[in-house]
């Protein structure tokens, strides 16, 4: 029985002082969206970082503008770190809602950390240990004065860093960091509370002490980056050269255009935040009209309401990147939850034939990557190119290879070189290649971009043989960009059972989940695909060396028991062994919910699932 | 990065001609207000004499929206409405540019109407011709935002009983800093608002009544001289201390600008409302871009970008 994330120490007495040492850790911080319960996440996600340690976050947060639960999951530890986790070790619960709808994804013999300022827990619950601690008091006691509880959860880090024994001078200097050149006051508060939480008695603490074993230090490895997927494609746009923009607010979207309104300015650019979703594409299209490759985005809803615009921007081959973070749909949904039902949108929402590129990072760091991939397709093949992301990637906290930006970073200007007489605006044996105004035309015309179907100079025309030439240019033109791509490589087994098949925030659940199955004796395989229009090439070739495909996607079966993609592939491939394993719960999935959908669908009955019952932290009382 | 200079150019330039900026054949209707337009618009633009790769024409949908195919310039012709968020982009992102933007009532006033208003608020630098015909002509008769009460179309029969937009009073109450109104029989005047606006710094807009000759014969005749109408110009104040001054109109002064576009139509022809004070979105942009660059000590693009990714470890 191979379970992936086990990390259990046999032979470690919990005896005090000494830590019993762990490997991976999941701790689930539960309370209120104002809480802060964020930030104590980004701390623990950072410090992981900094000490070269994997780690993986997951949050939710309500819809409401203030308040309403929220919970922010990280696990981290050494090794392999592709899901948040399934069940956590520890729980944080700041109110009794939040023990109440979260003692369930406790491990047994996990640590259940509770403010007795407002929790009371079951006390018949022996499955795990309840250590009570007065948050809430304690905080105010500590930061002393106002008598605010603000900074409570800063003194749950310190709790949880003298708990797992965490590295307390980086964590200080992470503290002063974000909250340094902000009020002293702050980060004196701050400090107080973490050094107040790190300060708690041993004993009161029921001895629960851990330690993260610690990687040996590679000296040749790259510093490790920790951020979320939405700052990720921020930041991949603008290493890409990427250096205007447009949108229009709208959850999980804004915070991509929040970052580009502050930081362009910074890189000589302009973002302008519109009046609408029409307008911001409209907007970023002019941008690269006058020959600077911009960027548009929004989610779901907001992409709807872009379609016309995009369409034209196939007919007129304007490049343009367009950033749609998935959300559960359809109309307003669920904001604030994740769901893969963009992709046919992202495909083919507009209105006649208009193809273009569709391309999905499948972690945070990928976000960066792909971000600067579709800024390069942009250019290349004059086509706007959809990032199609989702609300599990855009909040999600991963730590990374810090990109080597000054092999990557792009300076890109408007290409206003005179152009020859003998050029086309759209011609028909080659590619189009846009001439921004200012460019001096040799021939004396100047063209004109439009969104009539048109002759090679531009000019209107319904000339029927014409329509079927264009149309047929501009889909070879995406086609063609598949020859750009690499063939996809195929993790676990390269042939035999069965190979699983993701897009998107998917990544990391699914490649776990093949460890456990292969453990039941089937031969798995794992692809993900990131370029989803045009298909990445090669796909038949593997897909022919297994006896069942399951497409796993966060979204409906639809009429005909497939999901999105599954319908695409099993169209594209004629291949009846592609059948899909979808839900519509809002939520990302579990290693061990694919593993369980995989056994069932394929008729499976005897497997284990893998997933670690136990807490790391469960004692031999526990075991 | 935003406003590159153009190519060096060898030989001194021929001043633009007529001939030159001349491209397709017109594809309107034979008696179209909208020629008259565009030759007004090829005198404007052989008295500004801008280089010729340097003016942009846009347009959205509409039987005027064709006009960008009959200039020979750099241009484009975009979906329905949506021209101005389109050419704030232009203008924004390239300062360098002359960018006029062409367009009908039904393409500025109703399906772009959220445009209209939040362009004028932006004040984004650039000049917008507004061909008025006040049906919707390309569809063949069809109300419009301008079509007045009582108007027989093939959506309102019986006449129409919508009230009509007051394209003067939207767009000063918007904030445009520009507002002009011609009448497309009336070229030299045509070209005195057209040129005027092209100067502006800021969004300036022009209303040029321009009829349909197919759908809404003698729509505009009340203020054409030749067909019995009047044509009255807003006389413009000059500041001589003259008595006859005091009664002249102020066009920096939004109230009266508000008062003489609530005059009964076909009300009076000129500059209604000019600020040169309040600056343009392009100016402001540039200025955040100079105050933040400062504040960065004008680092490089990569050495900010390095920044940022050191602060994430």
């Amino acid at each position: 029985m191979v379970s992936l994330n086990s990390s259990e120490t046999p032979g470690d007495k919990p005896s005090q002082p000494a830590s019993r040492i762990l490997n991976d850790v999941v701790i689930r911080l539960a309370g209120n969206s104002q809480d802060g319960i964020q930030a104590v996440g980004g701390f623990l996600a950072r410090l992981a970082g900094r000490s070269a340690q994997e780690v993986m976050t997951y949050m939710t947060i309500p819809s409401t503008i203030s308040g309403g639960p929220s919970i922010f999951q990280v696990r981290m530890g050494t090794g392999d770190i592709l899901s948040a986790g399934d069940r956590a070790d520890v729980l944080v619960a700041f109110y009794q809602h939040s023990y109440e709808s979260h003692r369930a994804a406790l491990r047994p013999g996990g640590v259940l950390l509770y403010d007795s300022d407002h929790v009371q827990p079951n006390p018949e619950d022996k499955e795990i240990t309840a250590v009570g601690v007065p948050m809430t008091s304690a905080t105010v006691e500590a930061v002393g004065g106002s008598g605010k509880e603000k900074g409570k959860n800063i003194y749950v880090l310190g709790l949880i860093a003298r708990m797992f024994d965490l590295n307390v001078p980086k964590l200080t200097q992470l503290i002063k960091e974000r909250f340094g050149g902000k009020n002293e006051d702050i980060v004196r508060n701050a400090l107080l509370a973490f050094d107040a939480g790190h300060a708690y008695p041993a004993e009161n603490l029921h001895h629960c002490l851990y330690r993260l074993d610690q990687p040996a230090p590679d000296p040749s490895a790259r510093p490790q980056v920790t951020t979320d997927g939405n700052t990720a494609i921020t930041y991949g746009l603008i290493t890409a050269g990427v250096r205007h923009g447009a949108g229009y607010p709208i959850t999980p979207w804004s915070s991509i255009m929040e970052t580009l309104r502050t930081e362009l300015p910074k890189y000589g650019g302009i973002f302008v935040q519109c009046e609408d979703e029409i307008a911001a594409i409209s907007t970023a299209l002019g941008f690269s009209y006058g020959g600077n490759l911009a960027i548009t985005g929004s989610s779901g809803p907001g992409l709807s309401l872009k379609a016309e615009a995009l369409g034209w921007a196939v007919m007129a081959e304007i490049p343009l990147v367009v950033v749609n973070v998935q959300r559960g749909g359809p109309s307003t949904g669920l904001p604030t939850n994740i769901e893969q039902s963009d992709l046919m949108q992202a495909i083919y929402g507009s209105h006649g034939d208009a193809p273009r590129v569709v391309l999905a990072p499948q972690t945070v760091e990928d976000c960066f990557y792909t971000a600067i991939e579709a800024a390069r397709l942009a250019r290349e093949f004059s086509t706007p190119v959809i990032i199609l992301t989702d609300q599990a990637l855009a909040t999600r906290i991963e730590a990374f290879d810090e990109p080597d930006l000054p092999k990557l970073m792009i300076e890109a200007k408007p290409d206003l070189s005179p152009r020859p007489a003998t050029f086309k605006p759209y011609p028909l044996d080659g590619q189009t290649r846009h001439a921004p105004p200012g460019a001096v035309m040799g021939s004396g015309k100047y063209p004109t971009v439009t969104g009539l179907e048109h002759d090679e100079m531009g000019h209107p025309t319904a000339n029927p043989a014409l329509h079927t030439q264009m149309t047929a240019k501009r889909r070879e033109k995406i086609k063609a960009v598949a020859a750009t791509f690499t063939v996809p490589e195929v993790f676990g087994d390269p042939s035999g059972d069965v190979l699983l098949i993701g897009w998107g925030c998917t990544y990391g659940p699914i490649h776990e989940s093949v460890a456990r199955l292969q453990a039941s004796g089937l031969k798995v395989g794992h692809l993900h695909i990131r370029h989803i229009n045009p298909l990445v090439p090669g796909l038949e070739t593997i897909f022919a060396r297994y006896k069942h495909i399951r497409v796993i996607e966060i979204n409906d079966e639809g009429l005909y028991g497939y999901g999105q993609l599954t319908t695409l592939l099993r169209a594209r491939f004629c291949n009846p062994a592609i059948a899909s394993i979808t839900k519509t719960d809002g939520l990302t999935f579990r290693v061990s919910e694919i593993v369980e959908l995989v056994a069932k669908n394929l008729g499976l009955t005897a497997i284990k699932t893998g997933a670690r019952k136990q807490s790391v932290l469960a004692g031999p009382d526990h075991a | 990065m935003s406003a590159p200079s153009a190519p060096a150019l060898s030989a001194p330039r021929a001043p633009l001609t007529k001939k030159a900026l001349t491209a397709d054949h017109p594809t309107w209707c034979p008696g179209c207000g909208d020629f008259a337009v565009l030759a007004s618009f090829y005198k404007v633009l052989e008295k500004l004499n801008y280089p010729q790769e340097k003016i942009v024409t846009f347009a959205g949908i509409g039987c005027s929206s064709r006009f960008p195919y009959f200039v020979n310039s750099h241009g484009g012709h975009y979906i329905h409405g949506r021209s101005l968020p389109f050419a704030a982009g232009i203008t924004l992102g390239r300062d360098d540019l002359h960018v006029f933007v062409f367009g009908g009532d039904g393409d500025g006033f109703s399906i772009g109407g959220n445009h209209l208003v939040h362009t004028a608020r932006k004040n984004p630098r650039m000049t917008y011709v507004i061909m008025d015909n006040s049906v919707y002509g390309l569809t063949k008769k069809q109300t419009s935002p301008t079509s007045p009460l009582g108007f027989k179309s093939k959506t309102d029969p019986w006449g129409a009983y919508d009230q009509p937009i007051n394209p003067m009073r939207t767009l000063i109450n918007s904030g445009a800093t520009f507002v002009a109104r011609s009448h497309a029989s009336q070229v030299n005047h045509m070209v005195d608002m057209m040129h005027r606006a092209a100067q502006h710094d800021g969004f300036s807009v022009v209303e040029i009544l321009s009829e349909c000759v197919e759908f809404f014969e003698g729509a505009f005749d009340a203020a054409n001289p030749r067909k019995g109408g009047a044509f009255p110009v807003i006389d413009l104040k000059k500041h001589d201390g003259t008595p006859e001054d005091a009664a002249r109109h102020d066009p920096s002064d939004e109230l009266a600008a508000f008062q003489l576009a609530l005059e009964p139509w076909p009300g009076k022809f000129g500059v209604y409302y000019e600020n040169k004070v309040r600056p343009t979105k392009n100016a402001l942009e540039q200025k955040l871009i100079a105050n933040t660059r400062e504040k960065t000590k004008h680092a490089s693009d990569l050495d900010l970008l390095q920044k940022t990714f050191a602060r994430m470890r």
